[in-house]
């Protein structure tokens, strides 16, 4: 079925959306990368076989639908009971029958499945009742969990390429690109670049080929809001492509995708088809006469090749390296010729732009930072996940609302945005409201839209060395700052948390930031120095006791931290004994332990174990000199 | 031609030149490790920093490498200012703790007042500064017989799989463009050795001298069409031939 006019366009969303209707229960599982480690596939098929097994009571016959990531990967494998919205976590195949004979025979919610909220232990059925979703504002992920990633008609009933028929039937592209300059839309990639001033930067190049790129090679520790899109939703990255194609007037477009998103290629690849089969993509799209083919490339995982001139050079079949951006991508890019590059993200947000208008876009969000931002809330949370808000939402309501507070209720430390070229926020800053300016003024920056929330057991100096070592890896070095600055800064914090830190040791960790900053090529070796600087800046103590003191105040350091067990907590379960690795701590059940420090290795699992938080860590140095 | 101010003089420079030819034409000093005149330029050393700005920029300035940055009209240029002096430095500091022993390091370091490096000395020191002029210049030639592999700190030059490059011509172009002489090779008037790859020397006919290897003239068969035989005579004894000839074409005139 190919669809080659304004008629035929509706006439199919409209059959979409009927059949759509006609499935009132609807059984949505989850099948993100998430859940499907977790085995929502097998939930998702034995779903399929009871029903077919038990022959329902219920009046229609539910539909099990398999969707993208629903951002609450840890209580995975979800389900969701449509249309009452019962959400129920960490489904297991051995639940599925009493799903089925009670809460869809029946309307009977089985608790032990439910949601607990973290904050007051209640549980909660509901989907939309759940803090963590009940005050997110879906844009760019507006259909991630509600449809099938691989079905064409059920992201067309629940309104993809409506932004596109927009466009195509009613718009020039000149109004097209009017649209997304109203909409205030920046790039959700990190830099925060107008797009529209990208666009028409791109147009005033000139020239009669020019390609639209999609950059999907996410590749920041910790997140991974893109890929959530690619998987659930790849028609809204493709719709938003399509209009931009349209409005820069270009026949070639390349989504290149990290290969380490194998879930995300296989869907990307099924909506191409889709697409194409279609008619909304490929040759004479909609029957407007507009061409603008697709293809997909993937990359072999290096962080680098999210730059965009290395991901071009790398799209071109060299290595992927950056070069000098003097002239800009948008006049001489892929393959030499005026190229736009934008984030998934920003891809998936054009649809949406189009068809709801750039005011609407733009009512959300801050003066300077308009509409949603998706980002990957992990680390020492209660909720982890996947959300997006508008823009301005402060840190606080992201991480104490959203996020339930942090896990174990210990005190929170800081929050790591924008990942390895980001930086550290402190606790003093909790209401800053997060948007490129004031993330960049706090000496961070919104980035991929990673956050890690910290805890108080976080060694700061720990946290810049592990950033390190991971741009260590995945620098190109190609230029002496990045390759070689990051070498010895890193040689420089080995020191620090080993105790042999030395005066001098941050004057030098800031010389050579600054030269970094400043020497480098590209934005990764630029950027590299951040989360040293802004851990210096907010957390300077904790560097001066690693040098001076030969302490790590975070308690994590293993060669400078040592464990006793606090006597008048202590209840004897064993539990650290048996935690403990190289069996060095002693003592009866229900009786003191004690940790023999000649053994200890500072692991921290006995801490961790403890129920009753009766251990605790004091600087290694202060031991008996005969022992430490 | 544009206009610009370099350290206050005002210089004009060609379209199309980049601000490290029109600097130097000016009489300006700018280090480099990685440019070579004739090869594209690359800005991978960063020694080539300077500061621009612009009228009505008040004072803003923005640190480019000068190898890769086109010249504009109205520019102003500054190639000394303390911050790229100290952003040199940086580099160079961190280049002497890779390359201890490279002479051309030590003496540009000593250069701008480096005499040890205040970084940890690398535990294999090498003299390889990772320019790729020898990988650039063989990509330029049309062979591609070594590259850079792996990334990040591990980066290095080498043939493929480290093993003797199949593509490899023996023409010693890497060798002879390498700044700081690392690249090892043996050549006698029999054979030539690089990369862990032998190669046959075509000996000139008349003087004997060992000028080119077979391989070579085979490449240059495959590409211009010059055929080896060409390559019997060196370059020195095909012209004494062409002068006599032309000597005798004198006396008979």
């Amino acid at each position: 079925m190919r669809i080659d006019s304004r008629k035929k366009f509706e006439s199919v969303v409209e059959k979409a959306r009927k059949r759509s209707a006609s499935r009132e229960n609807e059984i949505l599982v989850c099948c993100g990368t998430g859940c499907l480690a977790n085995g929502a596939q097998k939930v998702a098929d034995a779903f399929g076989r009871e029903i077919e097994k038990r022959k329902l009571k219920a009046k229609v016959k539910p539909f099990v639908k398999g969707t993208g990531c629903h951002g609450f990967c840890e209580k995975g494998p979800l389900v969701v009971l449509q249309p009452r919205g019962t959400f129920y976590t960490k489904v297991r195949v051995s639940n599925i029958g009493r799903i089925l004979d009670e809460t869809i025979a029946k309307g009977e919610i089985i608790p032990r499945l439910l949601y607990t909220n973290p904050a007051d232990g209640e549980k909660i059925e509901k989907y939309s009742d759940i803090p963590f979703y009940k005050t997110q504002n879906r844009v760019a992920m507006r259909n991630i969990g509600r449809i099938d990633p691989t079905d064409l008609d059920d992201a067309l009933a629940a309104g993809a390429y409506a932004g596109l028929a927009k466009a195509l039937f009613e718009m020039t592209s000149e109004q097209v690109l009017e649209e997304v300059e109203i909409s205030g839309l920046r790039g959700r990639g990190g830099a925060g670049f107008s797009t529209a001033r990208k666009w028409r930067s791109c147009i005033k190049a000139g020239g009669d080929r020019r390609f639209v790129l999609c950059n999907g090679d996410e590749g920041d520790p910790g997140a991974f809001k893109d890929r959530s899109i690619m998987e659930g939703d790849p028609h809204s990255v493709l719709e938003g492509m399509i209009i931009g194609a349209y409005a820069l007037d270009a026949r070639e477009g390349y989504i290149y995708v990290r290969d380490e998103y194998p879930l995300a290629v296989v869907n990307l690849d099924k909506a191409l088809a889709q697409a194409r089969e279609a008619g909304l993509l490929g040759e004479n799209i909609l029957g407007t006469g507009f061409d603008f083919d697709i293809r997909i490339s993937r990359g072999g995982g290096a962080f680098v090749c999210g730059e965009s001139s290395a991901l071009m050079r790398s799209l071109a079949g060299k290595t992927g390296e950056p070069r000098a951006k003097y002239v800009h991508s948008t006049e001489r890019g892929l393959f030499d010729l005026p190229t736009v590059l934008n984030n998934v993200e920003t891809w998936a947000d054009v649809g949406a732009i189009i068809q709801k208008g750039g005011a609407w876009f733009a009512s959300m969000g801050t003066d300077e930072s308009k509409g949603t931002k998706a980002f990957s809330l992990v680390g020492k949370v209660k909720n982890t996940g996947l959300i997006e808000l508008p823009m301005g939402t402060t840190l606080r309501h992201i991480i104490y609302d959203i996020g339930g507070g942090i896990a174990n209720d210990r005190p929170f430390k800081a929050v790591q945005t924008g990942g390895p070229s980001g930086g550290c926020v402190p606790e003093s800053l909790l209401d800053l409201p997060v948007d490129y300016e004031k993330l960049t003024e706090a000496g961070s920056m919104m980035g991929s839209g990673g956050m890690i929330v910290m805890d108080d057991r976080t060694c700061m100096v720990d946290v810049a060395r592990y950033f390190l070592g991971f741009l260590i890896e995945e620098s190109c070095g190609k230029c002496t700052p990045c390759r070689e600055g990051l070498k010895q800064l890193r040689s420089i914090y080995d020191d620090l948390v080993a105790g042999k830190g030395q005066n001098g040791d941050i004057d030098r960790i800031e010389r050579l930031s600054q030269g970094m900053q400043l020497g480098s090529l590209c934005e990764l070796g630029k950027s590299a120095p951040n989360p040293v600087i802004s851990t210096l800046r907010y957390f300077r103590g904790e560097y001066e006791s690693h040098v001076r003191d030969k302490a790590c105040p975070g308690g994590i350091c293993p060669d400078l931290t040592a464990y006793r067990i606090i006597e008048e907590l202590c209840d004897g379960c064993h539990g650290c004994a048996v935690a403990c690795p190289t069996d060095c701590i002693s003592g009866e059940k229900k009786k003191l332990h004690v940790i023999h420090h000649e053994a200890c290795i500072s692991c921290g699992a006995c801490f961790d174990a403890c129920p009753e938080n009766a251990i605790e860590t004091f600087p290694k140095v202060e031991l008996e000199p005969e022992v430490a | 031609m544009a206009t610009m101010t370099i350290n206050g003089k005002t210089v004009k420079a060609r379209e199309g030149a980049y601000l490290l030819e029109a600097a130097r034409t000016a009489g300006f000093e700018i280090p480099t490790l990685c440019h070579f005149e004739g090869l594209e330029p690359w800005g991978g050393c960063r020694l080539c920093l300077v500061d621009i700005t612009r009228e009505g920029w008040d004072g803003w300035c923005k640190m480019v490498v000068s190898c890769l940055y086109p010249v504009e009209e109205g520019l102003i240029v500054l190639t000394d200012t303390e911050r790229v002096r100290e952003t040199r430095k940086v580099v160079l500091d961190l280049l002497l703790a890779r390359c201890p022993d490279a002479p051309l390091v030590r003496r540009l370091a000593a250069e701008h007042g480096i005499e040890q490096t205040s970084y940890k000395a690398s535990d294999e020191p090498t003299d390889c500064i990772l320019c790729s002029l020898c990988t650039r210049v063989c990509d330029h030639i049309g062979v591609s017989a070594i590259a850079t592999m792996s990334r990040g700190a591990g980066r290095e030059v080498a043939p493929p799989f480290n093993e003797a490059p199949p593509d490899c011509i023996g023409c010693l172009a890497c060798a002879e463009i390498c700044p700081t002489d690392c690249i090892p090779f043996e050549t006698s008037d029999a054979t030539r050795k690089i990369w862990g790859k032998e190669f046959e020397m075509l000996r000139c006919g008349q003087c004997g001298r060992a000028h080119i290897t077979r391989d070579q003239a085979a490449y240059y068969d495959g590409r211009n069409g010059v055929p080896v035989s060409y390559y019997e005579l060196c370059d020195t004894c095909k012209r004494r031939q062409q002068a006599e000839a032309f000597n005798r074409l004198a006396l008979v005139k």
